[in-house]
């Protein structure tokens, strides 16, 4: 099963090393990986998809724990949460494609960022799904370049993951 | 408040922290720090000849005192020289804090001489390393290296130093700090008392239980409770090849070793028993054999104080995290308080298949096949010589496994094996470490002719300091346990484990000022070791020559239960 696991750590060199290493090191798979600083400048927040059954989940999750920069973290898909990713993507617009290219882009809420004579550049924010599905209605032969951000995640309601 | 220079700092804030002694090797990028060593006197430091013994000197110290071991090694070719015997303390969870010297600030990153990414290569074998940014920050970079490396699950610290931050003449306000807190590490320091109850009644109901004892009930210093829980309750208790010594070898209850190498009876007892209270054993693939077919009948309580130790290769079905020695007086007061009565027809019937077990085999090993000597006769003479007291420093291979089955070790800290990496070269510097420490106590060297070549150049640095341990090679000409799967499973296709060209050890001790002798005859055996160990002040190399084919024996079947062992040669359970 597909895990979105959030760790709040030290933001110092090395750190992310560390967490990077662990998963080559113990043969996990990381999916997507983002980092970045929180309010807090001396701590950082990051989030990392993994796929895994319940006995490879736990150890990722408890050997992420022992990680002595790790100062906390919490496994999203064990409660209810906000996924969010970031996908920036070139599509080929020539002729009727241009007007094909918008409405799709409008039935998925996503942007028109940038424009030239033959490229759409479109911004679109979303589960990982819903990026997934919008790559698949262009078809892949106008896909020129696809940028995702990997995903972001928090959990609803009164819950935080802070110090 | 004091001025001190970066390098004075390194140095004061160990003799601060109570070091005694470091062992190390000196180089470029430690010069500053070589000679603010040279101008105080309260750290010791030891030259070794390579930088893997220094690591191993001090990894020993640890496991004999409990207290971190200290390193010291350059940069670059230093540093990679240690890494191995980095790697050996992080297996056995052993505290160590080990200085490297980096190449000067401004190289970092442009492969200048000498240079290696210490921090990056190390990452995978230690509990946490760091690199020094500014020389201010060495006595707190210390003091968490230490605070680190000997509380939770001990491990080993790498603090990285480029040369710039000791530079003599910058100097800067020194203060050594108390403690230290560091609110992204804060280890457990009680187990849940609900886990714990539950724990004890299972145990108090268990019909056929078993105590497995692992590395974790010495390191946290918890041998005489889990022995009084042990014979409270009069249950069988197993010792891992990490936990030797935790619980006596010699007494009733004790069945020996499990595993691959373990005992009949500790491995029938274990795969026919209902409960298994397991204090501080990870249940490595050398224990369990095929987890899948893993005592099918055992309920299983795991106290570690490692959480991730816990339900990784089995499943735990009463999982307890935190302070081994805390967990266990909490168990006693409430076993001891208890109204459930103990199943004693139960625990008679379990003592008596027991015993059953026991009888099949016993320890037992064939003389009659063979001219020469059997190592396990060496192992039980040197036992029986040194009353069982010694302290025993082991390399890898058949003699270790030897050494693990026929020493019977009563205290704990005495057997001082590498048991998760299995360092060949190991069990010299090892017994190095502890002599130094321990003067007055008689320290062992069990080895072989293969292993002891592995570092063979510390009998220098033995000369020097005057180490006078015992060295007892167990000389197959081989290397003995590739042979020994060899015969077992390549149809004695004895690829490369032949040790030709042997050195003539007698000679070889004495050129280094050393004592050698040879013993090929039982008959000499003991005197031979009792002369030897009579030279109280002199380094004693005893070349024991011994049958070439013998195996290890019981050995576990791949990929089969626990259960499932050969006895010998010729016959299986
Ligand atoms: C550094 C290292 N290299 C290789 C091995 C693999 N290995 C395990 S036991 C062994 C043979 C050891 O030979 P020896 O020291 O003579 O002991 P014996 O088995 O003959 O008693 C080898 C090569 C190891 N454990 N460590
Ligand atoms: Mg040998």
């Amino acid at each position: 099963m597909r895990h979105i696991i959030s760790v709040l750590m030290e933001n110092e060199a090395g750190a992310l090393s560390r967490v990077v290493g662990l998963f080559a090191q113990r043969n996990y798979n990381i999916e997507t990986l983002t980092v970045a600083p929180t309010e807090d400048p001396t701590l950082s927040r990051l989030t990392l998809t993994t796929f895994g059954n319940d006995r490879v989940i736990e150890q990722i999750t408890k050997q992420l724990n022992k990680l002595i920069e790790v100062v906390k973290l919490v496994d999203l898909t064990e409660g209810d949460h906000i996924e969010r990713e970031l996908m920036l993507i070139k599509v080929k617009a020539v002729g009727n494609q241009r007007a094909e290219v918008l409405r799709n882009v409008e039935i998925f809420r996503a942007q028109v960022v940038d424009v030239s004579s033959t490229v759409y550049t479109v911004q679109l924010v979303g589960s990982s799904k819903k990026l997934d599905a919008f790559i698949e209605v262009i078809e892949a032969a106008n896909v020129l370049e696809v940028v995702r951000t990997g995903v972001s995640g928090i959990s609803r309601g009164e819950k935080v993951l802070s110090l | 408040m004091e001025l001190l220079s970066g390098a004075d700092m390194v140095v004061r804030s160990l003799a601060d922290e109570g070091v005694e002694y470091i062992y190390g090797y000196p180089g470029g990028a430690l010069l500053h720090i070589y000679d603010a060593i040279f101008q105080q006197d309260k750290v010791q430091h030891i030259l070794v000849r390579h930088e893997q013994a220094a690591t191993h000197m001090a990894d020993a110290y640890a496991r004999a005192t409990g207290k971190p071991g200290v390193v010291l090694v350059t940069s670059g070719p230093g540093a990679t020289n240690a890494v191995t015997g980095i790697a050996t303390a992080y297996m056995d969870s052993i505290p160590m804090v080990i200085i490297s010297g980096q190449v000067m600030s401004h190289l970092i990153g442009e492969d200048a001489f000498q240079e290696c990414d210490m921090v990056g290569v190390t990452r995978p074998v230690v509990k946490h390393n760091m690199s020094i940014k500014s020389p201010e920050e060495i006595p707190m970079a210390l003091k968490k290296a230490f605070y680190i490396a000997s509380t939770g699950r001990p491990g080993p610290v790498v603090v990285d130093i480029p040369k710039d931050m000791t530079t003599p003449t910058d100097r800067f306000e020194y203060s050594y700090p108390e403690t230290v807190k560091l609110r992204s590490y804060n280890p457990v320091s009680r187990g849940h008392s609900g886990q714990i109850k539950k724990a004890v009644e299972l145990l108090l109901n268990a019909k056929r239980p078993v105590i497995l004892v692992g590395g974790g009930a010495i390191s946290a210093n918890a041998s005489d409770l889990v022995t009084e829980l042990a014979q409270k309750l009069n249950y069988p208790v197993i010792n891992t090849l990490m936990g030797l010594g935790a619980y006596p070898g010699t007494d009733r209850q004790f069945l020996g070793m499990p595993g691959m190498h373990g005992s009949v009876e500790a491995n029938m007892a274990m795969h026919h028993s209902d409960m298994i209270l397991n204090l501080g054993s990870r249940l490595d693939d050398r224990i369990t054999n095929a987890t899948e077919k893993f005592c099918p009948t055992a309920k299983l309580v795991h106290v570690d104080i490692d959480p991730s130790s816990i339900s990784k290769t089995v499943a735990a079905d009463v999982p307890i995290v935190g302070p081994l020695d805390s967990i266990v007086t909490e168990m006693l007061k409430l076993v001891k308080a208890s109204k459930i009565e103990l199943d004693t027809e139960a625990h008679d019937a379990w003592w008596q298949q027991i015993e059953e077990w026991r009888g099949r085999h016993g320890g037992r090993y064939r003389t009659d096949d063979s001219e020469q000597m059997k190592p396990q006769q060496v192992v039980e003479t040197l036992c029986k010589v040194t009353k069982g007291d010694a302290y025993v420093c082991s390399d890898v291979g058949q003699h270790q496994m030897f050494a693990a089955q026929y020493y019977k070790f009563n205290k704990p800290r005495r057997w001082i094996n590498s048991g998760g990496l299995g360092t060949m070269g190991f069990g010299l510097p090892a017994a190095m470490g502890v002599k130094l420490n321990f003067p007055d106590e008689e320290v062992v060297c069990i080895t072989g002719e293969g292993s002891i070549q592995m570092n063979i150049q510390e009998l220098s640095t033995c000369s020097q300091y005057d180490l006078p341990v015992k060295v007892v090679c167990l000389n197959n000409q081989s290397l003995g346990m590739v042979r020994q799967w060899q015969d077992l499973n390549y149809e004695s296709r004895h690829s490369q484990s032949y040790m030709k060209s042997l050195p003539d050890f007698v000679k070889l001790v004495e050129s280094y000022g050393h004592v050698g002798m040879e013993v090929t005859k039982l008959e000499d055996l003991e005197s031979t070791l009792e002369e030897a160990f009579a030279m109280k002040d002199r380094l004693v190399f005893i070349n024991v020559h011994v049958d070439p084919f013998e195996h290890v024996y019981p050995m576990q079947v791949p990929k089969a239960s626990m259960r499932d062992m050969w006895l010998s040669k010729t016959e299986r359970t």
